[in-house]
C-alpha cells in the first residue's frame, strides 16, 4: 500500500498488512515531561461547551432524557448530519439528527425499544413494531426460544442475572484507528480477500457463518462511508492530519454506537496513535498546541454525548446511563519505552477544561515505570476530579502485549485481535445459601437446583459446607455457561455488531467472559463458618432463613491469610469450573470479580448470610470488603485484594478506593506523591485495578440534597464513573455507607 | 503469648495501614493503648482506658508492618508509634524500633513527652529517628487546665532532644480560644527558638470528629460549645509565630 497521507512516516510492515501496532512502534515519540506544555481550552471549545451543558441541563429537566427517534430503526447510514453548532465545532458527528436525540436499535430486542419508549411517554412507529414482531426475529426473543426451564429459574431466582439476553452484550472494542490510518477502501479490500480465503472445498455451518458476517462487516464499510459522506468527508482514502484524524477515527467509533446499543461501548487506546498525526504536524508548522487541544476537547465533548435507550430497570442496575466509552491511557511498550505522549496528558486535560465527568471512562494503564511527571500529573487530577481509573500494565502486558485496551472497567483485550462474550455475573453469595438449603432458594422456598440434601444441624460445620458448595458451583457454573452459549449464539445470529468486527482481524481470540458477586461475603461466612460459631435459624419448612454467628472471626479486607486464603481458594475452584464447560465458538472462558453498582441489586435479592450481613444489605462492590468490615487502614485492604489472582480472573478485578482528602496528606504536594506511591506500591502486587475518589463524605451529603449545585460531580465506582447525582438515593447512601477511609 | 525482654508484649489500641498525616511519607501508625494525660479535645478518648485495646509481640508486629514494605521504604516513609501515650510501654516500643532498625525501616514517635526522661526513654531514643512532640500548652497553668498536667516534662523533652541531636517536630493543636492567645504564641515560638533540632512545626486545627467516641463510652464532652479551629485559624497561628 502507498498513500500521499503518509509521507513523513517511518516504513514498516504496517504499510503492507493491516498493522496498528507496527505502525505506533515505528512512528511515535515518547514524552517524559510534566504537563507544563499544556493549553487551556479555546474560545470555541468554552462556547461550544456551554451549549452543551445546556443541553444536559434541558435533558435533566426533562426527566434524563431529551428526545428520542422512535420512527427509525437505527443503522449507521440511518439518519441524517446533526450538529450542536456547525460553524464551531471541530469534530463533527452525531448518533441522530440532532444533539442528546436517542435512536432505537431493535435489533436486539423489540419489546426492551418498547417498553424504554413508553418510560418516556412514546410509541414505537406501527411500521417497526410490525416488522420485529411479525418478520424479524430479534436476539431477545431468540433467547427465549431456546433458554431450558433450568436456565428460567436461575436467571429469575436471580442466582444468575444481569445476563445480556434482553440488551445488547457491548464489550466489544473495534479498532476505529484503523479506518484513519489505512481510509476505509482499504479495509474493504482486506476483508475481500479474507472472504476470498473462505472458498473452500467442504462448506459447513462455521464457513457459512464466517462467510456471512464477512460480508456483512463489507456491507457496513461501504455503510461507514455513505455516513461520512453525509458529513462531508470522504474517509475511503487515509487522514492526512491530526485532526482528520481524530475525525475519521471518531466515525469509526460513531459508526458502532449508531449501530449498537452495548452494554458498553468502549473506544479503545487512541491517545497515542493519534499524537503521531499531532507530532507530524506541528512538526511541520502547520498546527500549534492550542489548536492540538482543541481538537482533543472537542473530541471529548462529542465522547460524553453519547447517549442510549434504555428502560428504568436498566438504569437501576447498572446506575444511570452509562456507555463505558473507555479509553486506555499511557503503559509501558514491550521494547521498555513508555508509550506515554503528548497526547496522553492532552486527553486527560480535558478533564480540566471542560471539567470532571463520567465518560469518557478515563484509564490510566499503570506501571511503576511510567514517567514520574505523568504519574504526578494523574493522580493530581484523580485528587481533583476522581475521573481516572488506574490498572496495572506491569501485569496486563504479559497476558495482552503492548496494544490491549479495556472495554466496559477492567477487560484487557488486545486491540482488533481479540472480542469478548459478555456474560455478567452469578451470584456466589447465593450459591453459598442455596449450598446450605439444599438447593432451594432462602427467599422465596422454591427449589432452583437439581434437590439435594440440606445441611439440617444446629450449628454450621466447615467442611460440610464446603462439600456442598463445591457442588452447588458445579451447577452454576454449568447452567451459567449453558445461558452464555445461547445468549452469544442469538447475538451474533441476530444483532451482530458488523462494523465494530469489520475492524478486527479474520482470526480472533474470544473470551466467554463470565462474573461473580459477593466474593467478600461467600469469604466471610465461610471465615464466621470455621472460626466462630454460625447457629443456623431454620423457618417451618427448615429452610434456613437467618445465623447467628457467636464469638470474631477474621474479616476479608485486613490483610489477613486466615480468610483471604479462602478468597483466593473460591476464585480458583469457580475458575476452575468454568474452565470445564464446553463453549460457544470455543471461545476461552475467563472470570471478572466486579459488580459495577449492581452490588446493591444483587444484595437486594439475597437473604441473611452467615457472616451476619442482614438480608438485603448491598455487597461490597467488585472485590472490595463489605463496608465496615476494614479496620486495618487503605493498605490493609490493597493488600487483600493483591492476593486474588488474575491468573484465575483475567477478565479483571476491581476495586474501589474512597478516601476524603485530609487523610491522603496535609497538602496538595504530599498528597499527589502519596498517591503516587501508594500506587506504585499496589501495583508492584501484581493486583489488577483500582478506582480512586477523593472527596468529603459531607459533600456527598450536600450533593444528596442539593443535586442542582453539583451537575458534574463524578465519583468512581467498580471500575467506572458515575455521576453522583443521576445514582438512586439508595445508591448514594451505599456509596457514602461504602468506606471512606478518613483518619485525620 | 509470653512476654520477654526479646520479644516483649505491647497493649494496641489499633493499628492504621496508610497513615499521611503523621510523619514523612506513608507510615505505618501503631496507636498504644493508655495514657497519662486527659486533654478535653483527645480524639483517641477510647485510648485512655489501660487495660483495654490487644496484645501483640513486637514480633508479630514486625512481620506484619513488613508486608508494607512496598509502600513504605521506597518512598521515604516509615513506622509510627502515636497513642495514647507510647511511653507508658517503653520497653516495647524500644524493642520494636531496634527490630525496625534491623529492617532498615523508619522509624518516630508522636508523643507528649509527658513522663520524666529516665534512662530507659533515653535507650528509646536511640532508636528513634524522629520525635513528632506534641506541646499541649506552653503556659504551664493553662496546660495544667487542658491536660490535667503540668508541661514541665514536655519542655525538658524537647531540651533532651534538642541536646542530643535528634530530630523533632513540635506540634500545637489549635483550640479557638485555649491555644490561639497571642502572648503564648509568642510564648512558644521563643522556646521553640532554642531547640536545634526543629525540622517542622505543625499547627493542627482542632476538629470534633472523636466526640463520638467519648459519647460511646457515656462521658460529656468537655468542649462541648468550643467552635473547630478553621484554616483561617491555623494561618493566624503561622504568621504569629512565624513557622510555616
Amino acid at each position: 500500500m502507498e498513500f500521499k497521507q503518509w509521507k513523513g512516516f517511518q516504513n514498516g510492515r504496517w504499510q503492507n498488512e493491516i498493522n496498528v501496532r507496527d505502525f505506533i512502534q515505528a512512528n511515535y515519540t515518547p514524552y517524559e515531561g510534566d504537563a507544563s506544555f499544556l493549553a487551556e481550552p479555546t474560545e470555541n471549545t468554552k462556547k461550544l461547551w456551554n451549549e452543551v451543558l445546556d443541553l444536559y441541563k434541558k435533558e435533566k429537566d426533562n426527566g434524563g432524557v431529551l428526545a428520542v427517534d422512535a420512527e427509525t430503526a437505527s443503522t449507521i447510514s440511518s439518519h441524517e448530519a446533526g450538529y450542536i453548532d456547525k460553524d464551531i465545532e471541530e469534530i463533527v458527528g452525531l448518533q441522530t439528527d440532532s444533539p442528546l436525540k436517542r435512536a432505537i436499535m431493535p435489533n436486539g430486542g423489540i419489546r426492551i425499544v418498547e417498553k424504554s419508549c413508553e418510560a418516556q411517554g412514546l410509541k414505537v412507529s406501527d411500521k417497526i413494531e410490525d416488522i420485529f414482531h411479525h418478520y424479524r426475529r430479534t436476539h431477545n426473543d431468540g433467547v427465549f426460544a431456546a433458554y431450558t426451564p433450568e436456565i428460567r429459574a436461575a436467571r429469575s431466582s436471580h442466582i444468575i442475572t444481569g445476563l445480556p439476553d434482553g440488551y445488547g452484550r457491548g464489550r466489544i472494542i473495534g479498532d476505529y484507528r484503523r479506518v484513519a490510518l489505512y481510509g476505509v477502501d482499504a479495509l474493504i479490500a482486506e476483508k475481500k480477500k479474507e472472504l476470498q480465503s473462505l472458498e473452500i472445498s467442504t462448506i459447513l455451518e462455521e464457513t457459512i457463518r464466517d462467510r456471512e458476517e464477512t460480508t456483512d462487516q463489507i456491507a457496513s464499510l461501504e455503510e461507514l462511508k455513505v455516513m461520512a459522506g453525509k458529513y462531508g468527508f470522504d474517509i475511503s482514502v487515509p487522514a492526512q492530519n491530526a485532526k482528520e484524524a481524530v475525525q475519521w477515527t471518531y466515525f469509526g467509533y460513531l459508526a458502532a454506537i449508531k449501530e449498537q446499543n452495548g452494554a458498553a461501548m468502549s473506544l479503545g487506546r487512541t491517545s497515542t496513535f493519534l499524537d503521531i498525526y499531532f507530532e507530524r504536524d506541528i512538526k511541520n508548522g502547520v498546527l500549534t498546541e492550542a489548536q492540538a487541544q482543541e481538537i482533543i476537547d472537542q473530541f471529548v465533548m462529542k465522547l460524553r454525548m453519547v447517549r442510549f435507550l434504555r428502560t428504568p430497570e436498566y438504569d437501576e442496575l447498572f446506575s444511570g446511563d452509562p456507555v463505558w466509552v473507555t479509553e486506555s491511557i499511557g503503559g509501558m511498550g514491550i521494547d521498555g519505552r513508555t508509550l506515554v505522549t503528548k497526547n496522553s496528558f492532552r486527553i486527560l486535560h480535558t478533564l480540566t477544561n471542560l471539567g470532571p465527568a463520567p465518560e469518557p471512562n478515563m484509564t490510566v494503564l499503570w506501571s511503576t515505570r511510567l514517567p514520574k511527571g505523568f504519574k504526578d500529573f494523574c493522580t493530581g487530577l484523580s485528587i481533583k476530579t476522581s475521573s481516572i481509573q488506574y490498572e496495572n500494565d506491569d501485569l496486563m502486558r504479559e497476558f495482552w502485549g503492548d496494544d490491549y485496551g479495556i472495554a466496559c472497567c477492567v477487560s484487557a483485550m488486545r486491540i482488533g485481535k481479540q472480542m469478548q462474550f459478555f456474560g455478567a455475573r452469578c451470584n456466589l453469595a447465593k450459591s453459598l445459601l442455596y449450598a446450605i438449603n439444599g438447593g432451594r432458594d432462602e427467599l422465596t422456598g422454591k427449589q432452583v437446583s437439581p434437590r439435594f440434601e440440606p445441611i439440617t444441624s444446629e450449628y454450621l460445620d466447615y467442611d460440610e459446607v464446603m462439600e456442598k458448595f463445591d457442588n452447588i458451583m458445579e451447577w452454576v457454573a454449568r447452567v451459567y455457561v449453558n445461558a452464555l452459549n445461547i445468549i452469544h449464539y442469538m447475538h451474533d445470529k441476530y444483532a451482530y455488531e458488523k462494523i465494530e468486527m469489520a475492524l478486527h482481524d479474520k482470526d480472533i481470540l474470544r473470551t466467554m467472559a463470565c462474573g461473580i458477586a459477593g466474593l467478600s461475603v461467600v469469604a466471610d461466612s465461610l471465615s464466621a463458618i470455621k472460626y466462630a460459631k454460625v447457629k443456623v435459624i431454620r423457618d417451618e419448612t427448615g429452610l434456613a432463613v437467618d445465623y447467628k454467628v457467636e464469638g470474631d472471626f477474621p474479616k476479608y479486607g485486613n490483610d489477613d491469610d486466615r480468610v483471604d486464603q479462602i478468597a483466593v481458594d473460591v476464585v480458583k475452584n469457580f475458575m476452575g469450573k468454568l474452565k470445564k464447560q464446553k463453549t460457544y465458538r470455543n471461545s476461552k472462558p475467563t472470570l471478572s470479580i466486579l459488580t459495577i453498582t449492581s452490588n446493591v441489586v444483587y444484595g437486594k435479592k439475597t437473604g441473611t448470610t452467615p457472616d451476619g450481613r442482614p438480608a438485603g444489605a448491598p455487597f461490597g462492590p467488585g472485590a472490595n470488603p463489605l463496608h465496615g468490615r476494614d479496620t486495618h487502614g487503605a493498605l490493609a485492604v490493597l493488600n487483600t485484594i493483591s492476593k486474588l489472582p488474575y491468573e484465575y480472573s483475567e477478565d479483571g478485578i476491581s476495586y474501589t478506593f474512597s478516601i476524603v482528602p485530609g487523610a491522603l496528606g496535609k497538602d496538595m504536594e504530599t498528597r499527589t506523591e502519596n498517591l503516587t506511591s501508594l500506587l506504585d506500591g499496589y501495583f508492584s502486587k501484581r493486583s489488577h485495578h483500582i478506582n480512586v475518589n477523593v472527596f468529603d463524605r459531607q459533600l456527598l451529603l450536600d450533593a444528596m440534597d442539593h443535586p442542582e449545585k453539583y451537575p458534574q460531580l463524578t465519583i468512581r465506582v467498580s471500575g467506572y464513573a458515575v455521576n453522583f447525582v443521576k445514582l438512586t438515593r439508595e445508591q448514594q447512601l451505599d456509596v457514602i455507607n461504602r468506606t471512606i477511609h478518613e483518619r485525620v | 503469648m509470653k512476654n520477654d525482654a526479646q520479644n516483649p508484649i505491647g497493649n494496641i489500641h489499633s493499628v492504621e495501614s496508610f497513615g499521611t498525616v503523621d510523619g514523612p511519607g506513608i507510615r505505618y501508625v501503631i496507636f498504644m493503648q493508655g495514657c497519662p494525660l486527659k486533654c478535653k479535645y483527645c480524639h483517641n478518648r477510647d485510648t485512655w482506658v489501660p487495660n483495654a485495646g490487644y496484645s501483640s509481640t513486637v514480633e508479630d508486629l514486625v512481620s506484619e508492618i513488613k508486608k508494607y514494605r512496598t509502600y513504605i521504604t521506597p518512598y521515604g516513609g516509615g513506622v509510627t508509634v502515636s497513642g495514647g501515650e507510647p511511653l507508658l510501654q517503653t520497653k516495647f516500643v524500644t524493642r520494636l524500633f531496634q527490630r525496625l532498625h534491623e529492617e532498615n525501616i523508619h522509624t518516630a514517635l508522636d508523643t507528649a513527652g509527658s513522663l520524666p526522661i529516665g534512662h530507659e526513654i533515653k535507650d528509646l531514643l536511640t532508636y528513634t529517628d524522629l520525635v513528632l512532640l506534641d506541646i499541649k500548652h506552653i503556659n504551664n497553668e493553662k496546660c495544667m487546665e487542658l491536660t490535667g498536667a503540668p508541661n514541665t516534662n514536655t519542655l525538658q523533652f524537647a531540651t533532651y532532644l534538642s541536646e542530643h541531636s535528634i530530630p523533632m517536630w513540635i506540634r500545637q493543636v489549635i483550640v479557638p480560644g485555649i491555644t490561639d492567645d497571642h502572648k503564648d504564641l509568642v510564648e512558644l515560638k521563643n522556646f521553640i527558638s532554642t531547640l536545634k533540632t526543629v525540622q517542622k512545626v505543625e499547627f493542627l486545627a482542632y476538629h470534633d470528629m472523636g466526640k463520638y467516641k467519648w459519647e460511646k463510652l457515656g462521658i460529656s464532652y468537655p468542649l462541648e460549645g468550643v467552635r473547630v479551629a478553621t484554616q483561617e485559624d491555623v494561618e493566624r497561628a503561622k504568621k504569629i509565630t512565624g513557622f510555616n
